[in-house]
């Protein structure tokens, strides 16, 4: 018997378990994952907690229930990976599995102590991240009692889980304080390390033009050196400075400590991978989905789901000893709530930049692109339901996973 | 006559074929780009092309920082702005591609 192991069950590892559960043959084939914690959070839905427009039940349900039935699903942490010696430890009962195959899922997480200053005094006071349940929650408490002032959110630095999710947080707050009838007594402020309010330039422009129509001041290329919570303020490399009331803070996005221990990481413990194969760069019998790959595309869902299907066909290639035939191609496709029930839909790739047209499918869409409506914004919503019920069970649903031009066209 | 005329470079101004660099050249895109080059900066310049043979690449920020003695806040000291696109424009270097 034969052994595929995957560490991870967030959304990467589960829908690949599934996928590979219906796949490798069960005579020859036993699956095992491995994860440390129960619960599975739909994480686009932190950003609509501290609005309290998701309550907390609406975001998390037990991991086992996405898990097929014949996959062994192990709780624990994980002490060490050997790819040399093609075995892992576990933390629990120092149990070692050897592997025939490996897929690290291992995600990344936020890592405020990168930032001087960060975690000192203010933090969970008026400093709050909302990349996890915790920080989500306790921002909610704060801004139920927040009556006006300053409102800054800061990008520590690059690369960020859903690059997309700060802008969307302040669209959502400039909505918010205005339902509230105080937006007068509210500043907004967005401080960024890149040169504007995006990362590919043409929908960095247009996203950055909803700001200003929504008065949100863009602070761009502030590479932020410390936070001095004493007296409310970020500091930059370059010697600026912004006061805040609430700071808002994305910090330092890192890959699990695991891929550091193991010595298999870059400088952000980020694996090292093929961007076309999704194969470990250094390994043959491993391979990497999702947040934790240093690939060139968002670390989003949506990549996770185009993505899976390239390693379905590529992992079941080298389980058979053929050679690796899919591509993928760094397809990402983003909703972007921003308020007044109306979102913008972007679709791009490795090697195109968000265009504007119809979304999926040429002249009939129905979701327009680069463009905010409310049939995207209704699109948004019902996506919570796609994601329980068919994306994380590795069903497959009629988008198709390449890139197409077709129904796109270049923004003059 | 400069020692960039016949230099190549992308529509953002790096060098198109960074094995075509040389150190009079970092000079002259140094001076270009307004940066006072010092021993320090050198440091960096080094290392980046040192990381460049070996991956093909320009490093990130936090990457020189790590494997160099030069802190992030003396980074931004030496090439005033943007340091990562800064310093891989003088180390004749393509446009870093960390940021998605």
């Amino acid at each position: 018997m034969k052994t595929f192991l995957i560490l991870g069950a967030g959304t990467g590892g589960t829908m690949m378990a599934n996928k590979l559960s219906k796949r490798l043959d069960p005579q020859e084939w036993k699956i095992v994952l491995v994860d440390r914690d129960e619960t599975h959070y739909y994480q686009p839905g932190f950003l609509f907690i501290p609005f309290g427009y998701y309550q907390p039940e609406d975001i998390y349900q037990p991991k086992r229930k996405f898990v097929p039935s014949g996959v062994e699903f192990v709780f624990s942490d994980i002490e060490l990976i050997e790819p040399e010696a093609n075995k892992v430890t576990l933390t629990k009962d120092k149990r070692v599995i050897h592997y025939d195959q490996l897929l690290i899922a291992t995600g990344t997480n936020i890592h405020p102590e990168e930032i001087e200053g960060m975690q000192e005094g203010g933090w969970r006071k008026n400093i709050f991240d909302y990349y996890t349940f915790e920080g989500a929650m306790a921002l909610k408490g704060f801004l139920q009692n927040f009556n006006g002032g300053r409102v800054v959110l800061n990008i520590a630095e690059m690369p960020i889980k859903c690059p997309v999710a700060p802008l969307e947080f302040m669209y959502l707050a400039d909505y918010y304080f205005t339902k509230r009838g105080i937006r007068n007594k509210v500043d907004l402020v967005f401080s960024t390390p890149l040169s504007g309010a995006f990362t590919k330039p043409i929908s960095s422009k247009l996203l950055g033009d909803v700001m200003e129509r929504k008065g949100i001041h863009t602070e761009a290329d502030f590479a932020i050196s410390e936070v001095d919570s004493g007296k409310n303020k970020i500091k930059s490399y370059d010697g600026r400075e912004i006061d805040y009331d609430l700071l808002v803070t994305i910090p330092t996005n890192m890959g699990s400590e695991v891929i550091a221990r193991s010595g298999m990481g870059d400088d952000l413990n980020f694996v090292p991978t093929n961007k076309r194969t999704l194969r470990s760069d250094k390994y043959q019998n491993v391979w990497v989905v999702g947040d934790a790959t240093n690939i060139p595309a968002s670390k989003a869902g949506s990549v996770v789901h185009y993505s899976a299907e390239t390693l379905i066909e590529n992992i079941m290639c080298a389980v058979k000893g053929k050679e690796l035939e899919a591509e993928f191609d760094g397809h990402s496709t983003c909703h972007i709530v921003s308020g007044y029930q109306k979102s913008l839909l972007i679709d791009f790739s490795y090697d195109t930049e968000p265009l504007s047209g119809l979304y999926p499918f040429p002249v009939v869409g129905p979701f327009p692109l680069l463009k905010e409506s409310y049939f995207n914004y209704v699109g948004k919503l019902a996506f919570k339901w796609i994601y329980w019920n068919i994306m994380l069970k590795g069903i497959p649903f009629p988008l198709p996973p390449e890139y197409s031009i077709a129904g796109k066209r270049q923004v003059a | 006559m400069s020692v960039l005329d016949n230099v190549k470079f992308d529509a953002d101004g790096y060098m198109e074929d960074p094995h075509a660099w040389t150190k009079e050249i970092a000079e002259a895109i140094a001076k270009r780009e307004d940066v006072k080059l010092t021993d320090r900066s050198w440091v960096v310049i080094d290392y980046a092309r040192k990381e460049f043979e070996a991956k093909g690449e320009a490093p990130t920020l936090r990457n020189i920082t790590k494997n160099t003695d030069v802190d992030t806040k003396e980074l931004y000291s030496l090439f005033p702005g943007g340091p990562g696109k800064l310093a891989a424009k003088v180390s004749g270097l393509h446009k870093p591609t960390g940021c998605i």
